[in-house]
């Protein structure tokens, strides 16, 4: 998908791979396949991964409230806490809130987050979400898989697949936290 | 941006207003683990830590001991009694011969204030001050202003009347001296004998009456009061000290408005707090012990793992 020009310009140079609109068709789509790969919304939970994550999983909620006129439960996931860098990193990274507002265990649970790139934080959660209970089934849905895998993790669900170099960072800005929806590619 | 905490937690007096700021901040998220049907975090896998309490205690010694098992640590009690200190080892030995046994942290209650300071300086673990003599108990106060902060949604403007022994009280200095970075104001109200005479350093209001007290305050700290100040002579009789200090449904009906109750712990219903004000609809008594358990996770998350000298290698490796 080329990059369209954009009505608000990000505060960096950094490159647009996403526009506005582009984001929300991609959200929308990523809403269906969830639906779709549960055969429905019955036992279904999205949780969204702190910070964007959850974000990402309140749109999802809401775009699958449009399609199926069914609320389905959503939660948040903070992993810092679970993180497999603890001793090495300092100062101690902030704790965001985790919320998982109801039992998951035989639910179908799918994790959502912004860039899929080492697979660590997602190792982070499955095991975060297996203190909470046992899910029938976990599936995760990610708006952007930037390759580079550290571990055996794959998506299921995945907006947009790019290339991008191991220097270079993707970044998902949603509107709530960012003032404006877009991905972009960026040096570090 | 955030100020990390340094190698110890010793007291509030230390803490800059950041800091106490990060500590509560990071306990609010860390209250749900323990509303979770596998009430554990792996967050200090690997991690040791001996407490280490020369004085009697309950709540604290438990409240650690749960704040380091949820955070998946492994944990030795030393008590003073049933140790080799009840043989004459000194406190620099007892630590030194544990660290020499690869712990990481070090939690200790001890009688002489200074001690956590001392231990702090002369060996490499993280040192946390579970209350030293009369001087702090820094994670007591840090609870408290988090109960307080969950009640009011804010410290700032806050008015806070600590009530009772403030002379012998670790938890009145940090709570005075927490409360008052956090941009609250500070009051005591008590016996002339039980408050120090240089309680007008502390920057608090004095009240001698408790029913002015209950009328400026929007929250009562009330300490409990050692049975022994009595036979110190303190205090006439702990009849006296009810009828003039005690706080009662009567004087807080008289306020008409609504006051937060708090006390520390344990209590001594009838003399310093009736019972109907302590299992009032105003009393966060136990909230403060759920909290007390949040903060001292936070604590210990904040001051383990990444050492300084990492801390600044990680910063410029970007995320």
């Amino acid at each position: 998908m080329p990059p369209s020009s954009p009505t608000e310009a990000p505060k960096t140079s950094a490159n647009i791979i996403l526009d506005s609109r582009a984001l929300s068709r991609t959200l929308r789509r990523m809403a269906d396949e969830i639906v779709e790969l549960n055969d429905g919304t019955d036992d279904l939970i999205v949780v969204g991964i702190q910070r964007r994550g959850v974000q990402l999983a309140q749109r999802i909620v809401e775009l699958i409230a449009e399609r199926e006129k069914v609320s389905v439960p959503q939660g948040a996931l903070d992993i810092t806490l679970y993180r497999d860098d603890l001793q090495t990193v300092g100062p101690r990274p902030v704790v965001g809130p985790t919320n998982i507002p109801v039992d998951i265990d035989g639910k179908h649970v799918v994790i959502v987050d912004d860039v899929l790139y080492t697979g660590r934080t997602i190792r982070a959660a499955l095991d975060e979400l297996a203190d909470f209970g046992r899910p029938r089934r976990i599936a995760l849905a990610v708006v952007i898989d930037r390759g580079g895998r550290e571990l055996p993790i794959a998506p299921d669900v995945v907006g947009k697949k790019v290339e991008v170099a191991a220097n270079q960072r993707v970044d998902v800005h949603v509107n709530e936290l960012d003032g404006q929806d877009a991905v972009t590619i960026a040096s570090r | 941006m955030t100020a990390p905490l340094g190698k110890d937690l010793l007291g509030l007096e230390s803490l800059s207003t950041d800091q106490i700021q990060l500590i509560l901040d990071t306990a609010e998220p860390l209250k749900e683990i323990s509303e979770r049907a596998i009430k554990k975090v792996p967050t200090l896998r690997g991690a040791t830590i001996v407490n280490l309490f020369f004085e009697a205690s309950t709540r604290t010694r438990v409240s650690f001991e749960f704040a380091e098992k949820r955070m998946s640590a492994d944990t030795v009690n030393v008590a003073s009694s049933g140790s080799s200190v009840s043989k004459g080892e000194t406190l620099v030995d007892t630590a030194r011969n544990l660290e020499a046994m690869r712990i990481d942290m070090v939690v200790i209650r001890h009688g002489a204030s200074g001690a956590a300071h001392f231990l702090a300086q002369r060996i490499e673990s993280n040192v946390i001050n579970a209350g030293d003599g009369t001087h702090e108990h820094p994670t007591q106060g840090l609870l408290d202003m988090l109960t307080l902060r969950d009640r009011f949604k804010r410290l700032k403007g806050l008015k806070v009347c600590i009530v009772g022994d403030v002379l012998h009280s670790r938890v009145a200095r940090s709570n005075i001296w927490g409360l008052q970075k956090m941009g609250a104001e500070v009051a005591v109200c008590g016996p002339r004998s039980l408050l120090p005479s240089a309680i007008n350093e502390f920057g608090v209001k004095v009240f001698d009456r408790v029913e002015a007290a209950i009328e400026w305050a929007d929250a009562l700290n009330v300490l409990r009061l050692q049975l022994e100040r009595m036979q110190a002579g303190y205090i006439p009789s702990l009849r006296e000290y009810n009828r003039v200090f005690g706080i009662s449904r009567d004087r807080l009906e008289r306020a008409k408005k609504d006051i937060v109750i708090l006390h520390p712990g344990p209590m001594n219903r009838g003399v310093e707090i009736d019972s109907d004000v302590a299992d009032g609809p105003f009393s966060v008594i136990l909230d403060q012990v759920t909290n007390g358990v949040a903060v001292r996770m936070a604590v210990l998350y904040l001051l383990s793992g990444g050492k300084a000298e990492l801390a600044v290698s990680a910063k410029g490796g970007g995320e």
